[in-house]
């Protein structure tokens, strides 16, 4: 603690509530209200329900959803092998090689995701690489958004891994590939679990570009929200942004559990 | 068994270093090393931060590549072999045991990633272990374990491959005073248990180099300075830099007299063994302090008392003769010298040694 006195202390909580809640609590608990009401003229929303709930977790919602989940899983999955193999043998070049590698990674961050989802329109629509109209080229234009803070993340995971323990392991016989698997591997577990949740948690919520990209058949929850706003659902928007919000949460809480069992010190 | 260790075990081990020298761009951190451990030899490697004694020891586990000379392991030319083909034990101040392995796969890690006999690795496990005395800390984790305890393992993990080389990194400087003198006695024992096993210790620490090694290996400015048994470093240092470093000997400028066996320090006339210093020239006086007595004797300094610290068994006195200040233990005294009084110091003829000046512009 940095503050000593009482006083200080009670002055410095509520300045933080009054900064944290109207910016981050606040909008959430308005869409969560509003996911329960039918009408919001006044200053509260009115007509509870929970008929937009039935309404977000069956049919196209529910389709959405599991689309959604398999997407962020696949792409995450996939960010998280290509983004920590970069990482890995960015870490092994020279100097030089290290901070293309890193300039290269930027890339899909440092680009609006608007004009990664253009990308990948305009090169994924011609044969012989024909993804466009499949659920392939929303799931390949997701891995490669997040692969960028897969890479960043496990990178800077693997230049605080002390080097002793790899040459240890060298030095009693085991080949790099055995002290990639056995030790380096291991030891990257709980970045390498993060970075999972992270990325599957940025795929979750993208919109921008799979706004360009999402065929008829593949439409994610995101999508779905915005598509339903659009038409002025609201409450109905609202409830689907809880059920989105909800899962992915879920999924990022389960991910830490096994971080938590993961770390080792 | 033998299979495990790697071509490496079986054989005259040793250590053989052919003029190796390795530098980082321009700067050189290691300059034409030419050194020999024989095969069951404790060699330390000792001198003070960035002398290159670890970069020597680097260059023989694989992390450095020489950049002129041949590193050799037994008959082996190890130069360009990968670190895990040279069959090399290894332990770094850090210990470095792996956080994610329980003591026993942390010892049984190397014969893994050897592939050796299966059903020989529980026995091999063991028995380092017990060497160690960490049988009892078989199933815990490194983080569950005190520092003194993780060296222990660190070592246990480093013999169960049975190397013929021992490389141990500074391997006491993590621990605490007391725990280090005991581990001092264990590695000593356990070199006594493993005759054959070649060992390279760096240390910056002259007590463990003293007293673990067969011989010394004086390293400063990445150079080899001096290399003898303890006793010859400590008795008869050849160079400055090594009488004080090892043992923190007074280094006075003297000038060799006419006749033999006289040197002259201000206006006193010293008798010491002047064999290989020409008369007329300048030489450096070497004294360890514990061999300065107070009062009168064969050879005689006087001067003026600048400071006097008491250590418990002993006195060290800091006496200025002639613009010299020289350091004398002597032991407890129960009433030392006031500061600022004369006193008269001595010591024996055959105590100092005579460093000629060629050398000591060297070091």
């Amino acid at each position: 603690m940095l503050v000593h006195s009482r006083s200080g202390r009670w002055a410095l909580w509520a300045l933080f509530l009054l900064l944290f809640v109207p910016l981050f609590a606040v909008p959430l608990l308005v869409i969560v209200a509003a996911s329960f009401s039918t009408n919001w003229s006044g200053a509260f929303p009115s007509g509870p329900t929970v008929e937009h709930y039935a309404a977000a977790t069956r049919g196209e919602s529910l389709q959405a959803l599991t689309t959604s989940l398999v997407t962020a899983l696949v792409a995450g999955l996939l960010a998280l092998l290509v983004g920590s193999w970069a990482a890995l043998a960015a870490h092994a070049l020279r100097k030089r090689g290290k901070r293309l590698m890193d300039t290269l990674f930027m890339l899909p961050v440092a680009v609006p995701s608007v004009v990664v989802g253009l990308a990948v329109l305009v090169a994924f629509s011609q044969p012989p690489f024909l993804l466009n109209g499949t659920r392939w080229i929303v799931i390949l234009a997701h891995t490669v958004l997040v692969t960028a803070f897969a890479y960043q993340s496990v990178s800077a995971a693997i230049v605080r891994l002390d080097p002793a323990y790899e040459q240890a392991a060298a030095s009693l016989g085991a080949t790099p590939s055995y002290v990639l698997w056995r030790v380096k591997l291991p030891l990257l577990l709980p970045s390498l679990n993060a970075a999972a949740g992270l990325c599957f948690a940025l795929s979750m919520g993208e919109l921008s570009a799979t706004m360009m990209l999402y065929p008829p058949d593949w439409l994610p929850l995101p999508v779905r929200i915005f598509t339903a706003t659009d038409r002025g659902s609201l409450f109905t928007g609202s409830a689907v942004a809880v059920v989105l919000m909800g899962a992915t949460l879920l999924v990022l809480l389960a991910v830490s559990r096994i971080r938590t069992r993961a770390s080792y010190r | 068994m033998s299979g495990v260790g790697g071509d490496g075990v079986g054989g005259d081990i040793g250590i053989r270093f052919d003029g190796v020298s390795v530098a980082y761009g321009s700067n050189t951190v290691l300059d034409s090393l030419d050194l020999t451990v024989e095969r069951g030899e404790v060699m330390a490697l000792l001198g003070p931060s960035g002398s290159g004694k670890t970069t020597a020891l680097r260059a023989v586990a694989g992390f450095v590549t020489p950049a002129r000379g041949r590193v050799h392991i037994g008959d082996r030319d190890v130069t360009h072999l990968p670190p895990h083909r040279r069959g090399v034990g290894m332990v770094v101040q850090s210990y470095a045991l792996f956080p994610h392995l329980r003591v026993e796969d942390n010892v049984a890690f190397g014969l893994k990633a050897q592939k050796a006999d299966k059903a020989a690795i529980p026995g091999r496990v063991a028995e380092a272990l017990e060497m160690t005395g960490m049988a009892a800390y078989a199933k815990r984790y490194p983080r569950e374990l005190s520092g003194g305890q993780q060296q222990r393992v660190a070592i246990a993990r480093a013999l169960a491959i049975r190397p013929g080389v021992l490389l141990l990194d500074e391997p006491l400087s993590a621990l605490d005073a007391q725990l280090r003198s005991g581990m001092l006695a264990e590695l000593a024992r356990l070199h006594r248990e493993l005759p054959d096993v070649s060992i390279l210790y760096v240390t910056h620490d002259q007590v463990e180099a003293l007293t673990l090694a067969d011989r010394i290996a004086v390293m400063d400015k990445a150079r080899l300075q001096d290399c003898g048994t303890p006793q010859e470093l400590y008795r008869s240092p050849r160079t400055e830099f090594t009488a004080s470093f090892v043992g923190n000997a007074n280094l006075l400028p003297v000038r060799v007299g006419s006749g033999s066996g006289q040197v002259r320090l201000g206006d006193a006339e010293l008798k010491v063994d002047t064999a290989g210093v020409a008369a007329g020239a300048t030489a450096t006086l070497c004294v360890r302090p514990h061999l300065v007595g107070l009062g009168e004797g064969a050879n005689t300094l006087r001067g003026a008392v600048a400071e006097v610290q008491w250590r418990g068994a002993t006195h060290r006195l800091y006496v200025d003769v002639a613009g010299q200040r020289v350091k004398a233990d002597v032991r407890e005294l129960r009433t030392p010298p006031a500061l600022g009084s004369q006193v008269a110091l001595h010591f024996a003829p055959e105590d100092a040694v005579l460093l000629s000046a060629g050398v000591a512009a060297d070091a």
